[in-house]
């Protein structure tokens, strides 16, 4: 069988229904064999698109996301998206198309060291030298690709290999790859102290992160907070872990999070981190973090315990196994869950005091956070992916996510552009569910091409884009740290959104008065195909509360207007 | 050695464990570590580990890779100062490359670790005699003789290594060429 073939098979035999990419000279016998192989296609019309909709159809399902480029500026395209993948620790896999073998080395043309240039940002990665090597390496890359702390795997297979001849059979057995034994369990003695820890805990606290969406376990962590009155907040990437409309749920902590959840982190005596890595964004100022917390630090990948705030009880393990195994020991201890009263009754009056807050419109402008909680009365079991900047952090502060996998952004790397393609995966991933993008004007018009994608592939999504004329982060940063110096920050009214949609041959709608907020929206909803809704917001409004960088979670800024707001 | 946080205390204790007991271990150890890491003997491998040095902001001091008894594994032998780098977290970010097989932070009492030297040093006539002289009593051997100068190989630790560049500087080092340390657990009785 042509080693293209085996591909397309090896990759069946994987479980793949679904594969985003572009053709190119290097990956043409890959690509003919696309034509008869037994899963769909997605002609996207960027690499960095195929990347972020691999991505998106990751993150939405739990599969493996898979995109196909061809050798050099196809492959380097791919680029921003695999440094993603790897920062967000999403299963990916990426077949670039290399050149010829005997061209490799000589700056052949379209030759570019894919490999050497993602070293530092994948989980792992093959060129292929021999073509019998394929069917092995496409197994063992789904295997690393989805075990253990998930993130992208890259394989190069050089353009002659793909036209080989070999000897096909399908790979079932398990991988066997003795440098990668990812520890899953859990040590049950650590579990054990963790329990006896949380029971002696008069002011615990949840920090939960993505790795409660990545390894499936939202249901286990509602058990194990349900087993005691445990306060629970979550990082940007583990939204919808918790729900948020459950009893024990604090808000989103961090840079752009909760006062409650921020002050309660600060004043904690005991930190619970669940599959979270202690990101900057969450720190802040490392040496005034969380000053009189000791810390249980649950995660799958060994290096991340310790690394930036020291664990006292350190569980290397899958959320999924140790999650139950925690809940277990620590419902057979009967703690008398009294002691806890005093810090619900803290937790309570902030929550109460210290609400997320911000000073409504009086003239029928369109606030943008009203836009989100707009959005979520119209389409609360929607999945939404986002851009980066300001409406990122409002949907991710007012969406008030329910469900894991229904909030799929660029984290850790913070991927202008993310949202469109992302959403085009995970539309194709789940065909049966509302996707919408909450898109913001600067980030969109960076991968703005997806829309033909959409169109010609027949992807129904919706892009709301949250229109502020601004780069606004970047205006907001340069207002509050800048002295008000705007620099490169203005996007203006170009382009005509709807004209652009309309170009592209989806459906264009506008909106700006908050009375025809509601209404436009649910039209969008309504309409057949992709729809573009140009949602024209207040212009230069702040996204609070906000940590200011560098400083501590106390040190917090609420919206002004809020009573009592600015520090603690 | 392991720094990783482990909790000193016995699981199984009927009493609760009080949070002012918790302590987080030490990081930073203080003294030079030799790490010796057998790799999959593969393409593009040490150009993972170096890139994982360079990009973590991990100084290796020396570093000695060469082949073992087994031709599909490879060793790369590196030091390290302790006391800048927590070597646990050193460890902990080797084991995520795939192709790491094993890593050993060797015990400094259980481990004969040597390095190999050669120095060229100018030896005029006048100062022939004495460089002899320091090469009797390091051990060394001169292996090359020119009109000019001299060279010599020393094998030892690192510091004897150093010891005996002390001594030849001042008569002249023209260039020296250093392995790097390479280590082997003691035997055991
Ligand atoms: C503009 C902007 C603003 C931001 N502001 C904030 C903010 O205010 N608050 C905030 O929280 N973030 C914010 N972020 C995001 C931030 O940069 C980080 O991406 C985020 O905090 C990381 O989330 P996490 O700790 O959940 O880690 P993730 O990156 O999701 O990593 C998951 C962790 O879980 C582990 N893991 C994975 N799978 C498993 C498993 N099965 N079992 C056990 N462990 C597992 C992994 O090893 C890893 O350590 C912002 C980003 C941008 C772009
Ligand atoms: C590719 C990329 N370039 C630059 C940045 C820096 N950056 C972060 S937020 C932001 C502004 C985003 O503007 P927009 O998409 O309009 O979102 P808003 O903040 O206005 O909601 C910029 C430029 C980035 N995160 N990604
Ligand atoms: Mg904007």
């Amino acid at each position: 069988m042509r080693a293209a073939d085996a591909l397309m098979e090896s990759l069946k035999a994987e479980g793949v229904t679904d594969v985003f990419g572009i053709p190119g000279g290097a990956n043409l016998p890959i690509y003919d064999a696309v034509v008869d192989a037994d899963f769909r296609h997605v002609q996207v019309r960027h690499e960095q698109g195929a990347g972020h909709a691999a991505e998106g159809y990751a993150r939405a399902s739990g599969k493996v996301g898979v995109a196909f480029a061809t050798s050099g500026p196809g492959a380097t395209n791919l680029i921003t998206a695999i440094a993603d993948a790897m920062l967000d620790s999403t299963p990916t896999v990426f077949i670039t198309g290399q050149v010829r073998t005997e061209l490799i080395g000589t700056d052949g043309f379209q030759e570019a060291d894919i490999l050497g240039a993602t070293l530092p940002f994948v989980k792992h990665s093959f060129q292929a030298t021999d073509p019998r090597q394929i069917p092995e390496y496409v197994h063992e890359a789904f295997h690393v690709a989805s075990t253990g702390r998930p993130g992208p795997v890259l394989l190069d297979i050089p353009q002659d290999l793909s036209r080989a001849d070999i000897d096909y059979e399908p790979r079932t057995e398990p991988v066997e790859l003795p440098g990668y034994k990812p520890s899953l369990e859990g040590n049950i003695k650590q579990i054990r102290i963790a329990a006896k820890a949380m029971a002696n805990a008069r002011r615990p606290i949840f920090y939960t992160g993505g790795g409660v969406i990545n390894g499936n376990a939202a249901e286990e962590l509602r058990e194990l907070a349900a087993s005691d009155r445990f306060p629970v907040t979550s990082t940007l990437m583990g939204l919808g872990g918790y729900p948020a409309s459950g009893e024990h749920w604090l808000g989103m902590l961090g840079m752009h999070g909760t006062y409650t959840a921020n002050h309660a982190m600060d004043k904690a005596d005991l930190i619970v981190a669940i599959g979270a890595r202690f990101d900057d964004r969450i720190t802040g100022k490392l040496s005034e973090f969380a000053p009189h917390a000791k810390v249980i630090h649950i995660d799958v990948d060994p290096a991340e315990i310790s690394k930036n705030v020291g664990a006292h009880i350190p569980i290397v393990g899958d959320v999924k196994q140790v999650l139950p195994k925690l809940t277990r020991e620590y419902r057979a201890l009967q703690t008398d869950s009294s002691r806890l009263d005093e810090w619900w009754a803290t937790l309570r009056g902030w929550l109460r005091e210290h609400p997320l807050y911000y000073e409504p419109a009086s003239d029928g402008e369109i606030k943008p956070q009203a836009m989100i909680e707009a959005l979520h009365r119209v389409a609360p079991d929607a999945i939404i992916t986002s851009d980066v900047g300001q409406h990122q952090m409002w949907a991710a502060q007012y969406f008030g996510f329910e469900q894991p996998r229904h909030w799929i952004n660029s984290g850790g790397l913070g991927t202008m552009g993310f949202g469109l393609p992302a959403a085009v995966g995970a539309k194709v991933a789940c065909p049966d569910q509302t996707v919408v993008c909450v898109a913001g004007d600067g980030s969109l018009i960076m991968n703005v091409q997806e829309l033909a994608t959409c169109v010609s592939e027949q992807i129904p999504v919706k892009v709301f884009l949250m229109n502020n004329g601004y780069m606004g982060m970047v205006r907001q940063w340069q207002e509050l740290f800048w002295d008000r110096r705007y620099s490169s920050v203005v996007m203006g009214s170009s382009p005509d959104w709807v004209k652009l949609a309309e170009a592209f041959g989806a459906t264009g709608l506008r909106v700006d008065r908050a009375e025809d907020l509601e209404g436009t929206m649910r039209q969008a909803l309504e309409t057949e195909g992709p729809v573009l809704l140009d949602v024209r917001v207040t212009a230069e409004e702040n996204c609070f509360p906000m940590i200011p960088p560098g400083e501590a979670a106390r040190d917090l800024v609420e919206a002004p207007g809020l009573k009592g707001s600015v520090g603690g | 050695m392991r720094r990783v946080g482990v909790v000193m205390m016995e699981a199984g204790t009927p009493q609760l464990v009080k949070l002012e007991d918790l302590h987080v271990p030490g990081q930073l150890s203080g003294r030079k570590h030799i790490l010796s890491i057998l790799v999959e003997n593969k393409p593009g491998v040490l150009a993972r580990v170096a890139g994982l040095f360079s990009r973590r902001g991990f100084n290796i001091d020396t570093l000695a890779v060469g082949p073992t008894d087994d031709p599909s594994v490879s060793r790369i032998t590196l030091t390290l100062d302790g006391a800048v780098h927590p070597i646990d977290q050193v460890t902990k970010q080797l084991h995520k490359l795939v192709n790491v097989l094993k890593i050993r932070d060797m015990e400094p009492e259980e481990t004969v670790a040597r390095e190999m030297a050669l120095f060229k040093v100018s030896s005029a006539v006048e100062n022939r005699a004495e460089i002899i002289q320091f090469a009797e009593i390091f051990r060394a051997k001169i292996v090359d003789v020119a009109r000019r100068t001299m060279t010599i190989e020393v094998t030892g630790s690192a510091d004897k290594i150093e010891a005996f560049e002390r001594m030849v500087r001042p008569h002249g080092l023209v260039e020296m060429v250093r392995t790097g340390e390479i280590a082997i657990g003691r035997g055991h009785e």
